[in-house]
């Protein structure tokens, strides 16, 4: 049987991928290649709108769901917010394990116009946290999320904020268990949290 | 004189949801326009819609006007590699024989300079411009802060 030049090269491929494989399976980087990273515990210090100052150390031992967000939203954040209203109703004697937090990435505005009003009317269980320009920038990248300020003359005081608007869950013992992203339905939310609690 | 009609139009409560009674223009149906409450009147509000064009020709929506709203504009959330953005649409394309929403996460109303807070259970009109169609107006049931879209028997249909 001739091979041609190209099932030649196939079949050589195959054999360092083979080589490649049990170098991996056996070779002295086995260790490393199949230990996970350090856990990742995305941290913040903010107050509420009372100045109560919040950091994940006072939520131990519950899981924290997570949104950074604006109030002058009006689509994207009260849609999250709703969500997250419905997950905590549903998840019913479990919900006190659960801590929603909205933190403010627009906190002067957010402060001015009343934030504890704002999460109430969506949840009494979500706490909203706004710091100072420092503080919020520390949070977000701790959690590796990106927000900007984009000028618009359109929009109301002239700024609008875009920003990642997936739900970040944060395990008992701080660490990043993982996002949703915008728009996971709320029933899917729940199912992930009950496994878990 | 304008602003008693403005507050008899804020205030008033619909017997039956307005959200589910269809409004008509030319080849186009609009049905299920809704709002959310707002806490007072200094953050934005939104409107949702659903608008179904059964005509043979594609029109677009263009403009929307409310007596409600100093500012009413047209805006679509955009998430483009995990950010999302809400930039001002000019125009929000309806397709011939497609139905359109106006719903969370997409195109959206963005009510600025709000006359005053949006009340559950309220309604208010808003004028919506067509390329083609032209205009009409349209009740709009303000539903709760958590509200997700109007409960219709036939919604969805």
């Amino acid at each position: 049987m001739r091979l041609t030049r190209l099932q030649k090269a196939l079949w050589a491929a195959a054999g360092i991928a083979v080589l490649a494989y049990g170098a991996l399976l056996w070779g002295p980087y086995r260790a490393p290649a199949l230990v996970s990273e350090a856990p990742f515990r995305p941290t913040f210090s903010l107050p509420d709108d009372a100045g109560r100052l919040y950091s994940p150390a006072d939520f131990a031992g519950k899981h924290l769901l997570v949104f950074f967000g604006f109030t002058n939203c009006p689509d994207v954040c009260p849609t999250t917010l709703s969500e997250v209203a419905q997950v905590i109703d549903d998840l019913g004697p479990d919900a006190d394990k659960v801590q929603p937090l909205f933190i403010s990435i627009d906190p002067e505005r957010d402060r001015r116009l009343g934030l504890a009003a704002f999460t109430a009317a969506f949840h009494p269980a979500i706490i909203g946290l706004a710091g100072d320009a420092d503080q919020t920038r520390a949070a977000a990248d701790s959690f590796r999320i990106h927000f900007a300020r984009e000028d618009d003359a359109a929009a109301p005081d002239g700024y609008t904020m875009s920003h990642s608007p997936a739900l970040y869950l944060i395990g008992p013992e701080g660490d990043w268990l993982r996002q949703f992203t915008y728009g996971t339905p709320a029933s899917e939310i729940l199912a992930d949290l009950k496994s878990r609690l | 004189m304008k602003s008693v009609a403005l507050f008899a139009a804020l205030t008033l409560t619909a017997p039956a949801a307005f959200a589910c009674e269809p409004f008509a223009v030319g080849d186009l149906t609009i049905e299920h326009a809704w709002s959310r409450a707002t806490i007072g009147a200094d953050r934005p509000g939104v409107f949702y819609v659903e608008i179904t064009n059964a005509g043979s020709a594609d029109d677009a929506l263009v403009g929307i006007a409310t007596p409600a709203a100093g500012m009413p504009m047209l805006h679509e959330t955009v998430v483009t590699d995990g950010i999302a953005s809400m930039p001002h649409s000019m125009s929000v394309p309806v397709p011939a024989g497609q139905t359109v929403a106006l719903a969370p996460g997409g195109y959206h109303g963005m009510l600025m300079g709000l006359v005053t807070a949006l009340k559950e259970g309220g309604s208010f009109p808003v004028t919506l411009t067509f390329q083609r169609a032209g205009e009409v107006t349209v009740t709009v049931d303000v539903l709760s802060m958590r509200a997700e879209g109007p409960d219709c028997a036939h919604a969805g249909q």
